[in-house]
């Protein structure tokens, strides 16, 4: 990618996120209620994001000759480690680490 | 008025400050390993401040030219803005023109300390709000700067790294699990991806798993509403 297309992508997703953050304050100046169908999926999608951007992660893993097997380790590391101490840093940080110690002397 | 507000937010903030700057320098680093410069993270932190969204744009600048695509996933992944605007529309109201930088900065975490916290009544609740979303995106934007200045001077093998976002993200779906007592949005969200995933390959499937994945969830909706009736 030229540095002109870097900067053009790094636009549009300023203009996507600025989009989600004024568009609730521009059709909705005063007092007017916004559609059941928008309140719900803005009450359901964070969720199903996440899951996507799970899988989005782990797009190309899933068709190397592993099928993603160093990723789905560390993933159930990371999964067992944030159940028992729950400390957000923590569970990445060493998620991290066990990944790039297996992708590095393992596989 | 404006030194009181400043005091009030500043505890508030501080237990972001310690996970913001770690998320920051690792986005930051990362940015760093993939060979950009260190402006490209201190700038993408200040203007898109949409962490999860500038990890995944990370992916993007490193796959082919393509700002459509990338301007879906923003409207996508950060679709969860549009519900926080419609729970702020009444709290913003009469904030002049701190207006537009509330709204501009309004991250996960400044929106959950805003929506929740009532500062003291003689505090100034338009300038309290200012400076709880400034703190948090300065810690941001200086994570993501040092990270990336950290990544000229240390050097080891960083073969790896960028699996800090898909851990950030396995990490974020655990605790939204927790929090659920049905999981039906994110086993939609994992199974629609999974689905079309396999079936249309990594370079096709994301527009599709997110038309899907909506579909899913205005069905589901229709569904209920008969239930109810």
């Amino acid at each position: 990618m030229t540095t002109v297309q870097s900067i053009i992508t790094i636009a549009a997703v300023v203009l996507g996120t600025m989009l989600t953050r004024f568009l609730p304050f521009l059709i909705f100046p005063e007092g007017k209620t916004p559609p059941a169908v928008i309140t719900y999926l803005g009450t359901v999608l964070p969720y199903a994001v996440i899951g996507l951007l799970v899988i989005y992660c782990l797009k190309d893993a899933i068709f190397t000759p592993l099928h993603g097997l160093p990723e789905l380790i560390a993933i159930a590391f990371i999964t067992i480690l944030h159940k028992w101490k729950k400390n957000t840093l923590f569970s990445i940080g060493a998620g991290t680490v066990l990944y790039m110690f297996l992708i590095q002397n393992c596989f | 008025m404006k030194t009181k507000a400043f005091k009030a937010a500043l505890p508030y903030t501080l237990p972001i400050c310690a996970g913001f700057l770690f998320l920051g320098m690792s986005y930051g680093f990362l940015m760093r390993s993939k060979g950009f410069s260190f402006i490209y993270p201190m700038l993408m932190s200040f203007f898109i401040f949409a962490g999860s969204m500038e990890f995944v744009t990370v992916n993007l600048l490193l796959s082919a030219f393509n700002p459509a695509h990338a301007l879906l996933l923003a409207l996508m992944v950060n679709a969860r803005h549009l519900f926080y605007g419609i729970s702020m529309l009444e709290k913003y109201k009469n904030t002049g023109f701190k207006k537009l930088y509330l709204i501009y900065g309004m991250c996960d975490e400044s929106f959950t300390i805003n929506c929740t916290v009532l500062p003291s009544p003689d505090v100034d609740k338009g300038w309290f709000m200012f400076f709880v979303t400034m703190l948090n995106q300065i810690y941001w934007v200086s994570g993501a700067t040092l990270g990336a200045l950290l990544g000229y001077v240390i050097h080891f093998d960083v073969t790896g790294i960028e699996f800090v976002m898909t851990a950030l993200f396995v990490v974020m779906f655990i605790d939204q699990w927790d929090e659920m007592d049905s999981h039906s949005s994110a086993l939609i969200g994992v199974s629609c991806s999974l689905l079309c995933l396999l079936v249309l390959g990594s370079e096709q499937f994301l527009i599709p798993a997110m038309s899907l994945i909506i579909v899913c969830f205005l069905v589901q909706k229709r569904l209920r509403k008969d239930v109810v009736r």
